[in-house]
């Protein structure tokens, strides 16, 4: 066993409390811990500020608490043509995609990572609420302990060749728990706040950010029975189940948007949070990965989840030939959105996960996208 | 691991002479040199004395030296100042691409205010000609402002030829001296320059202090407002120990300057050579020809720029890409992008290694080796 002290760690910052404490907690079980900040996106505004240059001296305050060295690298070019053409192309083809998991997949945990082995790395850390376990050299990625907090979701395409290379100090922590160990400690980060939403749309309108690299095509609001509602600013701003932003008043439930005609650019909106059109028995995806288990051949019974932070729901999942996913529900699930992702649980263990591509209802392909 | 300093271009130790000549300021000598009284006159000859040891080094009178907080602040005073100090003369400037931010940013500046600025591009040895001066200069030009040395290649401009050139006509003519200033003689009648700035940290002195030379009649418009220190030209309660530091570096400098260079010409070979015995995959950016000993900015092919910084600093070799940083991440450099185009592969895979005091051939040696190491780990 080599002494820690011998093994180099270097620990993905972000200027975030999590990454902080990740560094902190392998720095006090003696690593050799080497700081780097990634700088993905360059949102400098017309006074010269970015977001990246108050996060990096973030970093450099915690660095320097405890002592470690600390570098930065620049991605990109490689997250714009990696994961931000991704994210536009769906939104393109009227999906919903998620960045994160193509940040981890694409950018995290390969080119930052193949920049760490660079710099004489035995293990990448990152903040991530996530655990691994090794057992007879197979790596298993577990939930983190907080299961409010969990990560797994945006971890599901991790590899066992990256997973036999990563390390999630906090995994066995509670988001609290992290909180107090930088209150502790003093850290710089220990109350700052969680960043939200998309990395590089940061605080900002959704809308507005994306309508700055989309053309907008504004169409119909229509109830599935034809009747026009209104006016829709253009397909790619509304996500399936959303309520919010549609302006449509009147009496009785209020109205969500229950489905998208690509085609005919009709957004279909229907009343109550439970409505029927919202609601399906399957889907299919593609894009699979295993993270420690070979592809099932036969049906394989597990939990999943289709959305982060969302409660595990029973599904049977069935292969098919092709490499590709179905997967079907014990009960009706709410509001499946084409792009994001099916992730899939044993237990504590995650399995692994897909894309999602199409949803079925009544044994029929819902085509909510066109 | 031994730490090895190879980046003299960015900042350099202080020497002990340098420290062993403040502390008294700082101990006695705490007057204001603007004082009418004996405190104050104790303060203000040793303001005096350093004046006249800035003036004799670059061969002018010491009513020509302007103290300021840094070579930066030097620059600004000189761009700006002359720019608007000479407005109804003209509205051009004429600089480079390669220039320090220092002055690229003072440019800058203008811009926002009215002024036109044209930017010289160098060859791809990194010159600047006197001839690209002439032809840029018009009717309108008020201020030429080209460096000395370039910071990053250390490639040397021809000051005296466009000195020549600009001395007939109405603008002045600033040099920023800063990475030159210590690698070769100055004599500002011969350079023909109006306004040459120099820093006390490049020469082993202390940080924030550095000085302007503008010659007599040339007529600045001030930067900061306040008292009437440096002949109302940079008001401000004078850095006196800053400027006794200072004086302590230059005469060091001055005293010992063949010496010092002939050891960073024999350190930047041993370096050179341990490449070449490694068969490392390199060429130099800049004519190293023209060039300085202190400065060598090389590009290693097939690597890139921030995996090799990041480990020469994890194998305590402290290198820099010579270049400022947004978000701690290294930015294309903008001399080599002026050099090659911002495409070119040089841009994205070069280092620049400055020698100086904290170096001796067993250090230099150690470092070179080092580095090969980490480039060859790099590309397989």
């Amino acid at each position: 066993m080599k002494d820690p002290k011998d093994i180099r760690v270097v620990v993905g910052m972000s200027g975030g409390v999590d990454s902080s404490v990740a560094a902190l907690l392998l720095k006090e079980q003696g690593y050799d811990v080497v700081g780097i900040f990634m700088k993905n996106w360059d949102d400098t505004d017309e006074f010269g500020v970015c977001t990246a240059t108050e996060d990096y001296e973030d970093v450099i305050r915690v660095c320097n608490q405890l002592d470690i060295p600390y570098y930065a690298v620049n991605f990109e070019k490689q997250y714009w043509e990696k994961v931000f053409t991704y994210f536009l192309d769906e939104y393109k083809s009227g999906r919903t995609p998620n960045p994160d998991v193509m940040c981890n997949k694409e950018i995290k945990f390969k080119a930052f990572l193949d920049h760490a082995i660079s710099l004489g790395a035995d293990y990448l850390a990152t903040g991530h609420y996530a655990q691994v376990r090794e057992t007879d050299g197979k790596f298993e990625m577990l939930r983190g302990i907080d299961n409010n907090k969990d990560q797994t979701y945006f971890l599901n395409q991790l590899s066992q060749d990256v997973l036999s290379q990563v390390m999630f100090p906090l995994g066995h922590l509670e988001k609290k728990e992290v909180r107090e160990i930088a209150m502790e400690h003093g850290l710089a980060t220990a109350s700052k706040k969680d960043s939200t939403g998309i990395c590089f749309i940061g605080e900002r309108n959704f809308k507005d950010f994306l309508s700055e690299y989309l053309p907008a095509q504004p169409g119909e609001m229509q109830t599935l029975d034809g009747e026009v509602k209104g006016k829709h600013d253009g397909l790619m701003y509304y996500t399936l189940g959303q309520r919010q932003g549609l302006g449509i008043g009147g009496a009785g439930d209020p109205w969500f948007v229950v489905g998208k005609n690509l085609e005919d650019n009709v957004l279909y909106v229907g009343q109550g949070y439970h409505h029927d059109a919202l609601y399906s028995d399957g889907l299919t995806a593609s894009q699979v990965n295993w993270i420690s288990m070979d592809p099932p051949t036969e049906p394989l019974k597990c939990t999943a989840k289709f959305r982060y932070r969302q409660n595990d729901s029973g599904v049977m999942v069935h292969p098919s030939e092709d490499g590709r996913l179905k997967v079907v529900f014990d009960n009706p699930q709410r509001a499946i959105t084409p792009g994001q992702a099916v992730v899939f649980y044993d237990g504590e263990v995650c399995l692994g996960g897909a894309t999602i591509d199409e949803v079925i209802k009544n044994n029929q392909f819902v085509s909510f996208v066109g | 691991m031994t730490n090895i300093y190879l980046d003299h271009a960015a900042t350099t130790p202080v020497h002990p002479q340098v420290i062993e000549a403040m502390v008294p300021v700082y101990q006695e000598v705490f007057g204001n040199p603007s004082s009418v009284h004996q405190f104050g006159r104790k303060a203000r000859r040793i303001l005096d004395e350093a004046r006249r040891t800035m003036a004799d080094s670059i061969h002018c009178n010491e009513k020509e030296v302007i103290f300021t907080g840094s070579g930066t602040e030097a620059d600004n005073m000189a761009i700006i100042g002359a720019a608007r100090a000479n407005r109804e003369k003209g509205n051009h400037i004429i600089t480079t691409a390669i220039e320090h931010h220092a002055v690229l940013h003072a440019a800058e500046q203008l811009k926002k205010e009215g002024f036109i600025v044209t930017y010289l591009e160098p060859d791809v040895n990194g010159r600047i000609t006197a001839e690209d001066v002439a032809d840029a200069l018009t009717e309108e030009t008020i201020v030429v402002s080209v460096m000395m040395v370039n910071n990053e290649t250390g490639v040397i401009q021809p000051i005296p030829e466009i000195g020549e050139i600009v001395s007939s006509h109405q603008a002045y003519f600033h040099t920023d001296a800063v990475q030159a200033f210590g690698t070769m003689p100055i004599d500002v009648n011969e350079l023909q320059v109006d306004l040459l700035a120099v820093s006390a940290h490049k020469i082993n002195g202390p940080k924030g202090v550095g000085f302007l030379y503008a010659k007599e009649g040339t007529i600045l418009e001030t930067l900061h407002h306040g008292g009437e220190q440096e002949r109302k030209r940079r008001p401000g309660t004078e850095n006196l120990p800053g400027v006794k530091g200072f004086e302590a570096a230059v005469q060091m400098v001055m005293q010992e300057k063949e010496d010092r260079q002939d050891a960073y010409r024999l350190y930047k070979n041993i370096f050179l050579d341990i490449l070449r015995k490694e068969e490392i995959e390199f060429s130099i950016n800049g004519d190293p020809e023209k060039s300085v000993d202190t400065i060598i900015n090389i590009s290693f092919t097939g690597t890139n720029v921030e995996a090799l910084l990041t480990n020469f600093d994890l194998a305590g070799v402290a290198a820099s890409s010579g270049s400022a940083c947004t978000a701690g991440s290294v930015e294309p450099s903008h001399v080599l992008s002026a050099m090659y185009g911002s495409e070119d592969e040089r841009v994205y895979n070069s280092i620049r290694f400055s020698f100086g005091l904290a170096n001796n051939e067993a250090n230099v040696k150690e470092a070179a080796e080092n580095v090969c190491k980490i480039v060859n780990r790099l590309k397989r």
